[in-house]
């Protein structure tokens, strides 16, 4: 698996214990750890110790309502598609992103395929974990097939109505 | 009509590339068909019982002449001569090769037409009344919406994998022509006490296996506010449909278990939320769109009806024909013609190259260029002067194209079925055949009057059966093809989901009972009445006792 | 009954017969038929390795009824009626 962030590889400092038993979690030695929204639940107090970065992974059928106080404790919030064709988590990203104004890393984890970058970027995601060795040029060519967009999701694009009305 | 500026044509060009790229990489090898599938499903591109299939869409039915031209170019030069009209408005190549598409796909884009979204889980070609912008009825012009809905749904990157395919269906008359209240969406522009227009927003509505007529959330909503109020349902949809089973999976499951008002008061509170957003609808936007569909000038004419009572009195193949297949047209002295793709020379909906090509030609000379498709599988030409009338009826003559049957009971909805189809479980097209046959005498099918049959051949309703006055259903009964039938379905401001008769019927026994249903309607009906409001009048019994005998 | 291997090719997606030899005929006429359940699944086995070298699409095996004098065909005919149409093409005319 390689992570692609912000358009380049990176080396990915979290450890996904969100699969974990609730010792795992407590005596991991890693450093940043990525948990699942039922461990926060049970060991907030015990994670905010630690005094790592923290990262959450939610799943599909997890609402993001779930961490609307507490986005202030997670470096990374990773969205988990676990097939391509459930898309639960594009609109999980758009309430993080515009409702919520999480500015953190928004990871895509999962069947996260080429074809579907662009559409993640474009709902708010900057990071993703991908299954290939060719993460750049894949990204590149993801972000780059399409230039037109109709809708405004908040990731900065100008709207086609927003290019057709622009001043001047 | 709408033209597409610089950002819709880059688009659509840029996705044909796209496509041209992933076609180059299925052919390589480096795709597997199971990687390669949801990317072709996604530019309208399906495997069938025969070929590659190609369906292309017709955005709320609106086709000018060079649209057509291209259609039929496309027929000719990478298909077999033909197309196929659907019942949402979009037109099906069955032969086309999957080394030629990204071509065939091209020269679409050319014309500005393509299949993006015509397949795949997310919000498919938006449909509208046909007649829109020249029916007397309508209270205003639903194409500007129409065609805000197409851009903003287009590669719309939150809503491409939805929990299953969603339609949304736009009309602004009080005669429903669009069938909006069976799709995922329907939206009926009306006017509120203020006088000002807006939209009615039906949720919920869908035939498939589970048929629903759908509920309304919102009886008025700002025309401004489109935009970000879909959104809203679509994002509560997204995140609350059901995902573990494809057959509940459409809106209407969730707003059938949730309740209509749980689901109005999610759709509301998630609308509170981005209502004063960048979704907000700019009045220029608007205006530069209405713009669009603005005209043509039509001339200043007189009401031509006593010149067409002298000319149906001296040719009555042509006053049938005005009678069946002419609707009134919001300017005087001009007239909307019914085409219908339902004679016996080819199946429902289907049309030769060499006919679209006249089609194209018989628009630019009648009727500005423009045509129109509706969802009974038939064409329009929007706009013909009334004294154009009989030259253009003697042509269509010609061309095959004159059968004087809209809304009537040889105008017959039918899906591919398994003559193509590989998810039918029945043939459609030879029922329709044999049903049509039976109903060759125009005499008698204008006495016969007002009805519609929808044929499907299988559970997934394509051909609309539920809610045709008789509608017919196709089913596989131990490897042989058997025809469920019901009646008192409807798809206008009337909507109803039919009742079923009872056990099925052989294929050869099908038109038989088409035949012993009609006889029952015209032996009980009263002076005047429809099929539809006989059966609402008299129920079921009789029509059982035809088809059945006395219990 | 004889079984014979059904699919459609990859690159125009038309129904095909896959020939003794391996190579692919949209007559159904030229399909291998496989007189014993050993025969049909080393057709299968075939036809599926032609599907991982994306030769062809979704290949299967379907029973037919063998070409007969006395019959109307002299073709072998598919036993369900799903597949004689796949192998024989719409039984309604094309429009012309």
């Amino acid at each position: 698996m390689a992570l692609l962030k912000d358009g380049r590889p990176h080396a990915d400092e979290y450890t996904d214990v969100s699969a974990g038993t609730t010792a795992d979690v407590l005596n991991s030695t890693a450093g940043p750890v990525i948990v699942s929204l039922q461990q926060w639940q049970t060991h907030r107090d015990e994670l905010l110790r630690r005094g790592t970065h923290l990262g959450i992974v939610l799943r599909s059928d997890e609402k993001p309502d779930a961490l609307s106080s507490d986005l202030e404790h997670f470096a990374v919030i990773a969205l988990d598609f676990p097939t391509f064709r459930d898309g639960r988590a594009y609109s999980s990203a758009r309430v993080l992103r515009q409702r919520y104004g999480y500015a953190g890393e928004l990871r895509a984890v999962g069947d996260v395929l080429l074809e579907q970058l662009h559409f993640m970027h474009r709902v708010g995601f900057n990071s993703f974990l991908l299954e290939s060795d060719n993460v750049v040029a894949e990204w590149e060519t993801a972000a780059s097939d399409i230039s037109v967009w109709y809708q405004p999701t908040g990731d900065g694009r100008p709207t086609a109505i927003q290019q057709r009305h622009a001043a001047g | 009509m709408y033209r597409y500026d610089e950002f819709d044509s880059t688009l659509v060009r840029e996705r044909v590339e796209q496509f041209r790229r992933q076609v180059a990489r299925r052919l390589s090898g480096e795709l597997t068909e199971d990687q390669f599938k949801p990317l072709r499903l996604m530019n309208g591109l399906y495997l069938q019982l025969h070929a590659y299939m190609l369906r292309i869409n017709i955005p709320y039915g609106v086709l000018s002449s060079r649209q057509m031209r291209t259609l039929a170019h496309v027929a000719r030069t990478y298909d077999r001569g033909y197309g196929h009209f659907t019942t949402r408005q979009n037109i099906q190549y069955n032969w086309i090769q999957l080394q030629q598409v990204p071509d065939a796909l091209a020269d679409l884009a050319a014309a500005e037409m393509h299949g993006i979204q015509s397949s795949g889980n997310c919000i498919r070609n938006v449909t509208a009344d046909q007649y829109a912008g020249v029916a007397a009825d309508e209270i205003d012009d639903p194409r500007v919406y129409c065609e805000i809905i197409r851009q903003w749904s287009t590669l719309h990157p939150e809503f491409s994998f939805l929990p299953r395919k969603f339609k949304i269906a736009v009309t602004a008359a009080p005669t429903d022509r669009a069938a909006v209240q069976v799709h995922d969406i329907g939206l009926r522009m009306h006017r509120n006490p203020d006088g000002e227009p807006g939209f009615e927003v039906v949720v919920g509505g869908g035939q498939g296996r589970t048929p629903f007529i759908g509920q309304t959330i919102r009886e008025w909503l700002e025309p401004a506010d489109l935009l970000s109020y879909l959104e809203a349902i679509l994002r509560v949809y997204n995140q609350d449909g059901r995902r573990d089973n494809m057959y509940k999976s459409r809106i209407k499951i969730l707003v059938h278990q949730i309740g209509a008002d749980e689901f109005r008061r999610r759709v509301e509170a998630e609308w509170a939320e981005i209502r004063d957003t960048a979704l907000q609808l700019p009045a220029a936007e608007i205006e530069r769109i209405r713009a669009h569909f603005r005209g043509p000038d039509f001339a200043t004419l007189s009401d031509a009806s006593d010149l067409l009572e002298q000319q149906a009195l001296a040719n009555p193949g042509f006053g049938a024909w005005l009678k069946a297949n002419m609707a009134p047209h919001r300017v005087a002295g001009y007239a909307i013609a019914n085409i219908s793709l339902k004679s016996l020379d080819a199946p429902p909906g289907d049309m030769t190259a060499a006919q679209m090509d006249a089609v194209a030609d018989l628009a630019d000379t009648y009727s500005n260029g423009e045509i129109r498709v509706n969802h009974r599988q038939n064409l329009v030409l929007p706009s013909v002067a009334q004294r154009d009338l009989l030259p253009l009826y003697e042509r269509l003559v010609e061309l095959k194209l004159a059968t004087a049957n809209i809304g009537h009971v040889s105008d017959i909805i039918a899906c591919p079925g398994l003559d193509y189809c590989s998810l039918a479980n029945a043939r459609s097209i030879p029922i329709a055949r044999q049903i049509n046959e039976r109903f060759q005498d125009l005499d008698r099918v204008h006495e016969i009057g007002e009805v519609t049959i929808n044929i499907s051949g299988c559970m997934n309703a394509c051909g609309h059966h539920h809610v045709g006055n008789i509608g017919i259903l196709g089913v596989d009964k131990r490897g042989e093809e058997y025809y469920q039938f019901t009646l008192g379905g409807s798809s206008g401001a009337d909507a109803a989901l039919g009742d079923r008769t009872g056990p099925g019927f052989s294929a050869a026994e099908a038109a038989p009972a088409v035949e012993k249903i009609l006889q029952t309607y015209l032996a009980v009906r009263h002076e005047g009445e429809r099929f539809l409001d006989t059966y609402r009048r008299v129920g079921m019994q009789p029509f059982k006792e035809a088809l059945y005998g006395a219990a | 009954m004889p079984k014979i291997v059904i699919a459609n090719t990859l690159a125009d997606g038309f129904v095909a017969f896959m020939r003794e030899d391996g190579t692919w005929s949209p007559d159904i006429g030229h399909g291998a038929q496989a007189a014993t359940e050993a025969d049909a699944e080393r057709l299968l086995e075939r036809a599926l390795q032609a599907a991982a070298a994306n030769i062809v699409i979704d290949p299967y095996l379907i029973e037919v009824a063998p070409a007969s004098a006395d019959a109307d065909s002299d073709r072998p005919r598919p036993l369900e009626y799903r597949e004689y149409i796949r192998a024989f093409g719409p039984s309604v005319a094309i429009p012309t």
